[in-house]
């Protein structure tokens, strides 16, 4: 989708404001968004593919204005009401009202440094052979789906080089969509940004693009 | 910070009530562990964070063998330090030179390499870096105090995948004479990110 989070090229939002000894969280309102929303993550509800779509499905003038975990917890009401695990009325009066549903699991604290040092690798076995090989050239394809997917708008209908293969990585344009891993290959590609932006000078900028997005130059 | 007392509720923001009240309904739901949530904050406040990194770039520069595994298999040269895990799955080392320099954003998130460096400053997550790190990186980079010269060529990542991009800067002149563990002092977490050269 075209949505807000497609963030590359604007140049409207102002200057970068680095914080010198920036601390870990600002509030403490930020340390439990931050918790609550892995923790959700971690009762097998949603993928990070479905949880980032919640996000980018926000309204973009809410989107814009709010702060990094504002989006969490927006998205985090989104994904709690579409699995049906709590009701807007629910989540309005912060009691439970209805019987809770059957999760995959709780992420107790005995089991979340095993969850941690696991992580959700991506890569899977390949369906099929790779179409490109190091050193191809490839052009992305000019695509505006109204679902997720993770081909920026600024680097669609462009020309690049493969540069890396990464192996058979879960589909995000799929999985969004829970219609499961989909695994395809996932390339680095490198463009130069005078292929992107028009710029008059020798800077690229690479992108990892699964191969859906890609066709031969 | 004077609002985050637990027993202070009358000074409660909107924002603070409101999560508040998610995480006692999740709780109640029996969908989270409260032992779990704080243990999950104790986690990215105390234990992931940018000193891991700074050991890899330090054993980089320390060790040829192990910049080179590194550079063949960053995930498993990172995992043999004990860093693994959430947001560390698929690790790529990028090592800058004399005369090419690395950058690193997520455009279209936040997506950021946990293991080695914890969670993203603000800034990093913010719209104007978001926004501009692509287009516009040699600006971005002045508003970091860094000053490209016009002949280096400048490389930028952005992490549309899984894949999780750790820099590795150069090492600084005239440290012949550190440690290891010395060195690690001199690497800062932008330095990893590619927004600031270390001299």
């Amino acid at each position: 989708m075209n949505g807000p989070q497609d963030m590359g090229g604007h140049t409207s939002f102002g200057s970068v404001n680095p914080e010198a000894d920036e601390p870990c969280f600002h509030h403490d309102w930020e340390r439990r968004a931050f918790a609550i929303t892995l923790a959700m993550g971690m009762t097998g509800s949603w993928n990070i593919d479905i949880s980032r779509n919640a996000r980018e499905r926000l309204p973009a003038l809410q989107y814009w204005t709010s702060s990094y975990y504002e989006i969490w917890l927006a998205g985090l009401a989104t994904l709690l009401q579409e699995a049906g695990l709590a009701s807007p009325a629910e989540l309005a009066a912060g009691t439970s009202q209805a019987q809770p549903m059957s999760v995959a699991r709780v992420a107790t604290a005995a089991l979340v440094p095993a969850i941690l040092e696991k992580g959700g690798p991506a890569n899977r076995p390949a369906p099929h052979a790779a179409k490109f090989r190091l050193g191809d050239k490839i052009r992305t394809r000019n695509m505006n789906v109204e679902t997720h997917t993770r081909l920026p708008r600024y680097a669609r209908d462009k020309a690049g080089e493969i540069i890396t293969i990464h192996g058979a990585h879960v589909f995000p344009d799929a999985s969004a969509q829970r219609l499961g891993d989909d695994p395809q290959w996932l390339y680095g590609v490198r463009f130069t940004a005078r292929e992107l932006w028009g710029h008059d000078n020798d800077d690229c900028v690479m992108l990892d693009l699964w191969e859906p997005y890609c066709d031969v130059a | 910070m004077p609002h985050d007392g637990h027993d202070e509720h009358s000074e409660l923001s909107p924002i603070e009530l409101r999560v508040r009240a998610l995480e006692s309904l999740l709780v109640e739901k029996g969908y989270v562990d409260p032992a779990a949530l704080d243990l999950l904050i104790e986690t990215y406040e105390t234990r992931i964070g940018p000193r891991n990194g700074a050991k890899i770039v330090a054993r980089a520069w320390t060790d040829p063998t192990y910049a080179d595994w590194l550079k063949q298999d960053a995930t498993s040269a990172i995992g043999s330090l004990g860093f693994v895990g959430r947001q560390g799955e698929h690790m790529v080392a990028l090592f800058n030179t004399a005369d090419t320099h690395n950058m690193v954003v997520c455009t279209l998130c936040s997506c950021y390499p946990w293991t080695v460096l914890g969670l993203p400053p603000v800034w990093y997550k913010s719209m104007p870096y978001r926004s501009r790190a692509a287009i516009d990186p040699r600006g971005v980079l002045k508003e970091f105090g860094t000053e490209l010269p016009v002949a280096m060529k400048l490389q930028v990542w952005d992490s549309t995948a899984e894949v999780r991009y750790l820099v590795i800067p150069e090492r600084p002149p005239h440290t012949e004479h550190l440690n290891e563990d010395e060195l690690a002092q001199l690497v800062t977490r932008n330095a990893m990110i590619g927004t600031e050269r270390l001299t």
